[in-house]
């Protein structure tokens, strides 16, 4: 195999089956990452790039996971870092659906309370958080009532 | 009431709201009526609050029940690492009802999630204390004869103040007025703010204590300003003064003005103000005793 042959193999990295997330915010690619547990997959090819040039947004991060397809609860997690992300799913090399993510009402585990006082962040307990502005990306602790700005969100 | 658990005063309607100060008066006519005979209550103070545990422990026993509990945590299984969930689901095998403080923000609610026993929550860190707002409820309606339409000074620590917070939600369905008055730096919070604006709560904000104020007002409620609430000391040191109720202040109000405190208060209102018979927050600790009856047999789905 040539040099030239090889660098184009790593640039595309096309997948026969599975996701491709695209238009992620290249400061929120890896949270996105934590969100959808990738971390956790074994068996599935995943190939993620960062900063690289996008006509919306100047720059973007996307992430392709072979052999994976999310359904909407799990997917819409990511909506709580990067709403305006683009999920591309792909069967036989072919783009078959294009979702966009959305934010569900209330979100149980994933997200760590603020607060070092609240109740969850001292028991062995998981977390739910209502979603209080979908358009700022505000969630509010169902527990202590503390609210947590978009940017302020930190995954467990 | 959605959940026969109180957790919040949030959770209560403007029926409900009105049931409980109905039953409320009935205990003050005869607080000793016998409706808990045979029950068990478990009074859990996982952090110490003397004022709060006689009051809720005086109605269980006026209503005939009995108590059991702990008011310090260092000396129970929660200390030794017990999980909060533990304590409750064992508590829960032996009592009817459970009240309960705790120094987390949530206790009470994940309490109330965790067991089928009706939880009361008797503060929970800087976050809830729906008893205290009832009582403020009933002195408010007690001494004004009604709760409508009425126009309430708030003063003092207004930004940490939970009272405040939770005395806005529960007033928010009777059409109130109010001023709120506080330093800069404890000025009352934009989230309650933003409650009033969407709920259509007329609001004003003052940065000086004046009898101007004081003279539209129907109610005063006083708060503490700590000292340990500035980041500022300097700020502190040029506002403690100023946010001192003092009875010369009170030479022009309403007849029927009166002056809340959730108490304990440190200099805030001064002693010459005690012996003013506008002055209320006396009473209203004693009103909690009736309000807390009242709470206790809501929860207990008892009809007085
Ligand atoms: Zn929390």
């Amino acid at each position: 195999m040539s040099m030239i042959e090889n660098n184009k193999e790593l640039q595309v990295a096309a997948i026969e089956n599975g996701t491709v997330i695209d238009h992620i915010p290249p400061h929120q690619l890896f949270k996105v990452a934590a969100l959808l547990e990738l971390d956790k997959m074994k068996n599935n090819t995943i190939t993620i790039a960062n900063n690289l040039p996008s006509n919306k947004f100047g720059s973007k991060g996307m992430i392709k996971i072979s052999d994976k397809f999310f359904d909407d609860t799990e997917i819409n997690r990511i909506a709580l870092v990067a709403p305006n992300v683009i999920l591309n799913v792909i069967r036989n090399y072919e783009v078959v659906e294009k979702k966009q993510v959305s934010l569900p009402d209330e979100i149980v585990g994933l997200v760590k309370c603020n607060n070092p006082k609240c109740i969850t962040n001292n028991e062995p307990m998981q977390t739910r958080f209502e979603v209080v502005d979908r358009e700022a990306g505000t969630l509010k602790c169902h527990y202590c009532e503390r609210k947590v700005k978009k940017d302020d969100i930190v995954i467990e | 009431m959605k959940s026969k658990s109180l957790v919040s005063i949030e959770q209560c309607t403007k029926e409900d709201i009105l049931r409980i100060l109905d039953n409320a008066r009935k205990f003050e006519e005869n607080p000793n009526r016998k409706l808990l005979e045979g029950k068990v209550a478990a009074t859990l103070f996982f952090e110490p609050s003397t004022r709060t545990r006689l009051s809720f422990e005086t109605a269980v026993n006026r209503l005939g029940g009995r108590v059991i509990g702990f008011q310090d945590a260092s000396t129970t299984s929660s200390s030794k690492g017990e999980t909060l969930k533990d304590t409750i689901l064992m508590v829960s095998n032996y009592v009817d009802l459970i009240i309960m403080r705790h120094y987390l923000e949530g206790a009470a609610r994940y309490a109330s999630e965790v067991t089928n026993i009706p939880i009361i929550n008797a503060g929970d860190g800087a976050n809830q204390h729906p008893s205290q707002t009832m009582l403020d409820l009933y002195s408010i309606r007690k001494t004004q004869g009604k709760l409508e339409d009425l126009t309430i000074t708030m003063v003092g620590d207004l930004k940490y103040g939970r009272t405040v917070h939770s005395l806005i939600v529960g007033m928010s369905h009777f059409n109130p007025t109010f001023h709120f008055v506080a330093p800069d730096e404890l000025k009352m919070p934009d989230e309650q703010k933003n409650f009033c604006d969407q709920h259509g709560i007329k609001y004003y904000e003052h940065s000086d204590f004046t009898e101007d104020i004081i003279n539209q007002s129907d109610i005063l409620y006083m708060t503490r300003v700590q000292r340990e609430r500035f980041t500022d000391l300097e700020e502190y040191e040029r506002v403690k003064n100023v946010y001192i109720l003092k009875n010369s202040m009170l030479e022009g109000s309403r007849d029927n003005l009166r002056i809340l405190h959730p108490l304990p208060r440190v200099n805030e209102i001064a002693y010459d103000v005690d012996d003013n018979p506008k002055a209320y927050y006396i009473q209203q600790a004693r009103n909690g005793l009736f309000a807390r009856q009242a709470i206790i047999c809501e929860v207990l789905g008892i009809e007085i």
